[in-house]
C-alpha cells in the first residue's frame, strides 16, 4: 500500500516513470505549495515493489506491505 | 512491515532543493541508512558550502556547518576529539574537487576514520550553473557557454580514481543516483561506509552522481536520461577500492 504525503511532493515525477506497474498518475491537483502531485490509480495492482519511494527524492512516499494502510 | 518509511532524522517538511534535485535523494539514503543502524543520535554531519550545505533546512541531527571546502579538515577535528561518533562530511563537487581538494586528499592520505559522501552534479549549482571541475567536455554551463573545451579548462576530475590510487582509504566507491537500481546500491554502499567507519577501519569515499534539472536547464526527467547518456560513461559506476574485499580472499 502506497501512502503519498502530498505536501512534500514537488512534482519531479520520478514515481510516475519508475512505477512497474504504471499505476501512479499525476493528478490535477496541486499542493500547497502549487505542485501537481501523484494519485494511485488502481491501488489492487499495486505490488508493494516501493520503487516509488526508492526513487522519491523527499521521502513523500511510504510504502506498506499487504493491503492495510499504514 | 512497512516497506519503506521516512526516517526521523528528516523533518516533516520539504527540503530546500529544486524540484528533482538527486541532492534530496543523496540525503534522504544518508538519513534512511542512519536509522537503519541505529545511530540518529551519534551521527554527525559535518557540511560545508554550495547546495550540499541545503540540507541544513531539514536535517533534525547534529551537523557543523564550516568554511567552504573544508569539512574533511574540521570532520577530522571532531572525529579525533569524538572517536565514537559517526562522522561524515557531505559536499558537492565544487566543494570537494576545487577549493577543497587539499583538505580531502589530506584527509584520505592521512586514512581519518570518517565518510565523505560527494554529491557530483556536474556544476555550481548554488552560484548559478558555472564550470565546475567535474563539468563534461562539451557541456554548456554560464561559464562554458560554448561546452567546456578542454584546451582552455582541461578535463572533468575523477575523484574516486584519484583517491584510490592512495594508500590509506578503505572503501572508495562511485553509485548514480539515476535508477532505482544506482540508489539501491548506493543505499548498499553507505552502509558499508558508515559500518566499516564504526569498525574503526578508516577512511572511507562515496561518490553519487547527481543532477541539476534547474542549470542543466531541463526537465527532471530529461535529467535522468543524461545521465545516462553522458554522465555515467565518463564516469564509470563502480567500487574502486575494497580493502575489505580484499582481506575476506
Amino acid at each position: 500500500m502506497v501512502n503519498i504525503n502530498v505536501s512534500l511532493c514537488k512534482d519531479c515525477r520520478y514515481c510516475v516513470k519508475f512505477c512497474p506497474k504504471q499505476i501512479l498518475k499525476t493528478s490535477g491537483e496541486r499542493n500547497e505549495r502549487g505542485h501537481f502531485y501523484p494519485v494511485m490509480t488502481d491501488a489492487d495492482k499495486c505490488i508493494s515493489c516501493a520503487i516509488c519511494a526508492t526513487m522519491c527524492p523527499e521521502g513523500a512516499i511510504e510504502v506498506t506491505k499487504g493491503g492495510e494502510e499504514a | 512491515m512497512p516497506e519503506y518509511k521516512r526516517s526521523n532524522m528528516l523533518a516533516d517538511k520539504p527540503s530546500g532543493y529544486c524540484p528533482g534535485c538527486l541532492h534530496s535523494l543523496a540525503t534522504r539514503l544518508i538519513s534512511d541508512v542512519i536509522t537503519e543502524l541505529g545511530q540518529e543520535d551519534n551521527s554527525l554531519n559535518v557540511i560545508s558550502v554550495g547546495c550540499s550545505a541545503l540540507n541544513i533546512l531539514y536535517w533534525s541531527g547534529d551537523f557543523l556547518s564550516v568554511a567552504h571546502g573544508r569539512a574533511p579538515a574540521a570532520a577530522t577535528g571532531i572525529k579525533r576529539t569524538n572517536p565514537e561518533r559517526l562522522v561524515f562530511a557531505y559536499q558537492g563537487d565544487g566543494d570537494c574537487a576545487a577549493i577543497g581538494l587539499a583538505e580531502i586528499m589530506s584527509a584520505a592520505n592521512r586514512g581519518e576514520n570518517f565518510t565523505v559522501i560527494f554529491a557530483n552534479n556536474q556544476t555550481y549549482g548554488m552560484t548559478g550553473g558555472q564550470m565546475a571541475p567535474t563539468t563534461l567536455i562539451g557541456q554548456k554551463t554560464t561559464t562554458t557557454v560554448y561546452g567546456r573545451d578542454p584546451a582552455t579548462t582541461g578535463y572533468p576530475m575523477k575523484m574516486c580514481e584519484l583517491i584510490s590510487q592512495l594508500e590509506a582509504p578503505r572503501f572508495v566507491a562511485r553509485y548514480a543516483l539515476n535508477s532505482p537500481k544506482g540508489v539501491r546500491e548506493a543505499r548498499a554502499g553507505i552502509k558499508k561506509a558508515f559500518e566499516m567507519q564504526l569498525a574503526g577501519e578508516g577512511f572511507t569515499f562515496i561518490e553519487l552522481l547527481t543532477n541539476c534539472p534547474t542549470n542543466w536547464k531541463m526537465s527532471p526527467l530529461d535529467t535522468l536520461e543524461y545521465m545516462n547518456t553522458n554522465t555515467i560513461p565518463y564516469f564509470k559506476p563502480g567500487v574502486y577500492k575494497d580493502v575489505t574485499a580484499k582481506e575476506a580472499e
